[in-house]
């Protein structure tokens, strides 16, 4: 099996596995909040793969409805983002040297707040919960794809096939659709798959921190937060196991959106 | 030739005072938009009582309905330029001395860990720019990403669990309860309290320089004058040494003052697993306590230290590169 | 390969180059750039490998050097001064024996004073001695040495990297588009000093796109097409059209201002879509079904051409021999 193909393989088994997840993780919401006294704090075992809490519910599930959850938010909340940075990027490359230094400052300025703080302020702004994680991740992933986006748009504004075809007299719309819209989607893609990942933990990190999803939602980040308080007598698998899924999912996306750039990216093909 | 240089750092400087305004604009907006009433809010209520009179007419300055947004933003505004950042309701201290306790809590500990990842990072960069492809670079590559995809709080945990629960290394936590001064503490408990700490939050800086040194090391690797470097008989150690090396340098030391603004905000999420009593935790601690002055405070103090980084940078590379230290022909 | 009978500093035999490569999808296939190329250069002569740009020609000089990238493989043999020259031996002689002169001052460190890459950070004095020599040789000033490579003209660029190559005391330059975008009369004059060196009794290897040029610098030509080398022929050669081999070398000449700036159509096939037999045939006037077979290389009147159809001509045989003697020493 050649890198190509091996490139394939991990690609749609790394999608495989995170579909599988979240689907898992959207049938177990109802069983992740059921408590049973009976059956409290279990450490992993046969039965219970990743063991019980204090209140006697299934971590596996828990974990499982906690990662899909992130998933989802994350991907909307990337999805999101990608448009902004995908109407940015383009906006500073096609609108002129004004537009282009005004979002270039924009970006400057999103850059200059350290993120978490950024996320604390924005949900603080929506009054926390859901909607103040969404927008929150939304709105503060978008710098550096639209720099890409950007950076790509100059140079195929430049390039000599794009300004043989304006001289041809085609039409902006119609060079936009058939030369540029083929040349960035790709692009376009990768860097939202990979803007997925940090979505992610930006979602569980803000929701660690009480920010974010409210107590009673089997969120990563409320599992792994409520799992401080019983570290110190020993209950470890609160916190690894859960953990251990959430740098799984993390890792499995970054493999997707490298994969497929690997793919997508004929420049690498030698690789 | 003077001229131009100074030219160059007073367009920077100015950028950079320009950036800090727009984000006092920003979170001035988010904080005054949000429907959370900081005045109503529990610990608001609590603090109004123990305020005298003339903090409590201030207050209502800034948040008052009286007036407008505009107006309440200049209030709040000419006060910072003085040096009045208003007073903190959680701590009910001025908010500059608060800031002033943190951040040096805060400093020790990205201190050392922004001087651990720069080096280490940019060695590890560097050897797996430079070995592309070998087993080195997948290792330290397969390294970064993992530790790229890990999120700090947990990795946070896991140190906790390993070193703190089950070996019994090191304290837990500060436990500092929350309006409480760190002070009557010695210095080798904060040294003791800030190991795990400044150790996650190293840990997890390096991975993003490394990842970054490596792609530069790449672009170098692969650059003419390294071919050629190759073609004059040049052994690989000797290209990296005197070429690499040299090159590498200036985008390594940018990448190195951009990555504040990562181990700020890797530091409120370790500093809250640690119960670590800086900056980050009372960050938290105001986002959730609705202490507006106080979150107002340490969103502008990082966002201009972090600018600040982005400013030495920006000089750096003036100064240390010939290319931009235009005709420079210094013997 | 010609009927001369001189030293040989450098022989290439059926030299191959291919790249490793992933087709549409997931097939990995071998690019072949350079495919069975024969070149050689004499004591005392510049050889110039004329081809059109982007054609694979430097990766000819990064053969020899052993430069090529890692997903390169390499066939065929190449003897410096009649020893096999192998990997090991590659990095043994480059710098020293066999120097490359780049195309632009790109190759040079950005961040490093020229004279500590003209010394290669040798500070003994009598390397510093043999670069001072060698800048009052060129007409470079000595301050030169103090200068950041952007600092410096596109002359002295070129000077600059030529004294770097001379540093080693090499047999063989290998010059690899040495006179980027110059105008015909001042790259002419550039070369002068590679005639000089070539003189000395040493070989320069010159791979070029610019005929033109060739013809007025080198002693022989090797005409470069779809990565093999089609033609060998002295520059006497080129007087007139009866005396050339190869049709694509006869329209290259046609293509010349001088000779009316007649053009062919179509262009060099891709090294993915090569055609069977001759990679010319597509583009060829006399092509025909022999030409879908094996094209074996043959000597035809002191040059070698890779065509079929070309016939043997006793007539010009001594007076192309007598004419590349009377330029080469002129």
């Amino acid at each position: 099996m050649n890198q190509r193909k091996k490139t394939l393989v991990i690609f749609v088994g790394a999608v495989l596995f995170l579909v599988v997840v979240t689907v898992a993780g959207v049938f177990c919401y109802d069983a992740a909040r059921v408590t049973d006294f009976s059956r409290k704090n279990l450490s992993p075992c046969g039965q219970y793969l990743f063991g019980t809490d204090w209140m006697g519910r299934d971590m596996l599930t828990r974990t499982l409805t906690g990662l899909s959850m992130s998933i989802l938010i994350g991907m909307c909340a990337a999805s999101i983002s990608a448009i902004i940075a995908f109407v940015l990027g383009v906006m500073a490359a096609v609108l002129g040297n004004k537009v282009d230094s005004v979002i270039s400052f924009l970006i400057d300025m999103i850059m200059g707040i350290p993120h978490i703080l950024l996320l604390i302020l924005i949900s603080y702004a929506l009054g926390k919960g859901f909607k103040g994680v969404m927008l929150g991740v939304a709105l503060t992933h978008w710098p550096s794809l639209a720099r890409v986006i950007r950076g790509e748009v100059l140079q195929l504004k430049n390039s000599q096939y794009i300004q043989v075809a304006y001289r041809l007299g085609h039409s902006k719309m119609k060079v936009a659709m058939k030369h540029m819209v083929p040349h960035l989607l790709p692009q376009f893609i990768v860097g939202l798959i990979l803007t997925f990942p940090h979505a992610i933990l930006h979602e569980a990190s803000i929701t660690f921190l009480g920010f974010g999803l409210s107590a009673e939602q089997p969120a990563i980040g409320i599992i792994l937060s409520e799992s401080m308080k019983y570290l110190i007598t020993g209950k470890w698998w609160l916190a690894v196991l859960p953990g251990i899924m959430l740098v799984l999912t993390v890792v499995l996306f970054d493999v997707a959106g490298g994969s497929l750039r690997k793919i997508l990216d004929p420049s690498s093909a030698h690789n | 030739m003077k001229g131009t240089k100074v030219q160059f750092i007073s367009k920077n400087f100015i950028r950079m005072i320009l950036l800090l305004i727009a984000v006092s604009i920003v979170t001035f907006t988010l904080v005054s938009i949000s429907p959370i009433d900081p005045l109503s809010a529990n610990v608001g209520q609590a603090a109004l009582g123990s305020m005298s009179q003339e903090q409590k007419e201030k207050l209502e300055e800034y948040w008052g309905v009286n007036e407008s947004p505009v107006q309440r933003y200049l209030n709040w505004a000419g006060d910072f330029v003085r040096g009045d950042m208003g007073v903190s309701l959680l701590y009910r201290q001025p908010v500059t001395k608060v800031i002033a306790v943190k951040l040096s809590n805060s400093l020790f500990l990205m201190a050392i860990a922004w001087a651990i990842s720069g080096v280490l990072g940019f060695m590890l960069g560097v050897l797996s720019g430079a070995f592309r492809g070998t087993w080195l670079d997948k290792l330290i590559q397969g390294y970064s990403l993992l530790i790229a995809s890990t999120p700090v709080f947990w990795l946070a945990l896991l140190l906790l669990l390993i070193f703190a629960v089950w070996m019994k290394l090191l304290p837990i936590g500060l436990s500092v309860p929350i309006g409480v001064e760190a002070s009557g503490v010695t210095f080798f408990d904060r040294v003791q309290h800030a190991i795990l700490p400044a150790i996650t939050l190293s840990i997890t800086g390096v991975s993003n320089i490394t990842l970054h040194t490596r792609e530069k090391m790449i672009d170098v690797m692969e650059s003419d004058y390294m071919l050629f470097a190759q073609a004059r008989g040049e052994s690989r150690w000797s290209m990296i040494r005197r070429h690499g090396l040299r090159n590498i340098i200036l985008p390594a030391l940018t990448l190195q003052f951009a990555s504040i603004s990562e181990i700020i905000g890797g530091s409120v999420l370790v500093e809250q697993v640690f119960s670590y009593p800086g900056l980050g935790q009372a960050a938290v601690a105001a986002g959730t306590g609705s202490d507006v002055p106080l979150l107002l405070g340490i969103t502008l103090v990082t966002a201009a230290m972090v600018f600040l980084g982005n400013f030495i940078a920006n000089i750096l590379y003036g100064v240390v590169d010939p290319r931009m230290r235009k005709g420079g022909t210094v013997s | 390969m010609s009927c001369q009978e001189k030293h040989h500093i450098l022989e290439i035999s059926n030299l191959s180059v291919s790249f490793r490569q992933y087709d549409r999808g997931t097939n990995q296939i071998n690019l072949p750039v350079i495919t069975n190329l024969n070149v050689s250069v004499h004591d005392g002569e510049i050889v110039a490998v004329v081809g059109s740009s982007g054609s694979g020609k430097s990766l000819l000089a990064h053969a020899i050097l052993g430069i090529l990238p890692y997903n390169a493989s390499l066939a065929g043999e190449i003897y410096f001064n009649q020893e096999l020259l192998t990997e090991e031996r590659k990095k043994q002689v480059r710098g020293k024996e066999i120097a490359l002169v780049p195309q632009s001052v790109n190759y040079l460190d950005p961040l490093m004073k020229v004279g500590l890459q003209v010394r290669n950070g040798d500070k003994s004095p009598g390397v510093m001695e043999r670069m001072k020599a060698l800048f009052r040789k060129y007409h470079l000033e000595q301050e030169t040495e103090n200068l950041y490579p952007f600092e410096c003209s596109g002359g002295m660029s070129r000077r600059i990297l030529l004294s770097t190559a001379l540093m080693g005391n090499p047999r063989l330059i290998i010059a690899d588009e040495p006179t980027p975008g110059m105008e015909l009369s001042l790259a002419k004059k550039a070369m002068e000093d590679f005639r000089q060196f070539a003189d000395e009794g040493n070989g320069v290897l010159l791979i070029t796109h610019d005929i033109e040029l060739a013809l007025e610098v080198a002693d022989r030509i090797v005409v470069f097409y779809a990565g093999t080398t089609v033609e060998e022929a002295l520059v006497s050669d080129f007087e007139s059209l009866e005396k050339l081999r190869h049709p694509y070398t006869k329209a290259l000449w046609r293509a010349m201002p001088r000779n009316g700036f007649e053009t062919i159509p179509g262009s060099q096939p891709y090294v993915k879509e090569l055609p069977e037999g001759c990679v010319f045939g597509p583009r060829c006037p006399l092509f025909s079904e022999e030409c879908e077979g094996e094209i074996p290389e043959r000597v035809v009147r002191c040059g070698t051409v890779r065509c079929i159809k070309c016939e043997e001509d006793h007539s010009h045989h001594h007076h192309g021999r007598e004419e590349a003697h009377t330029h080469a020493g002129s």
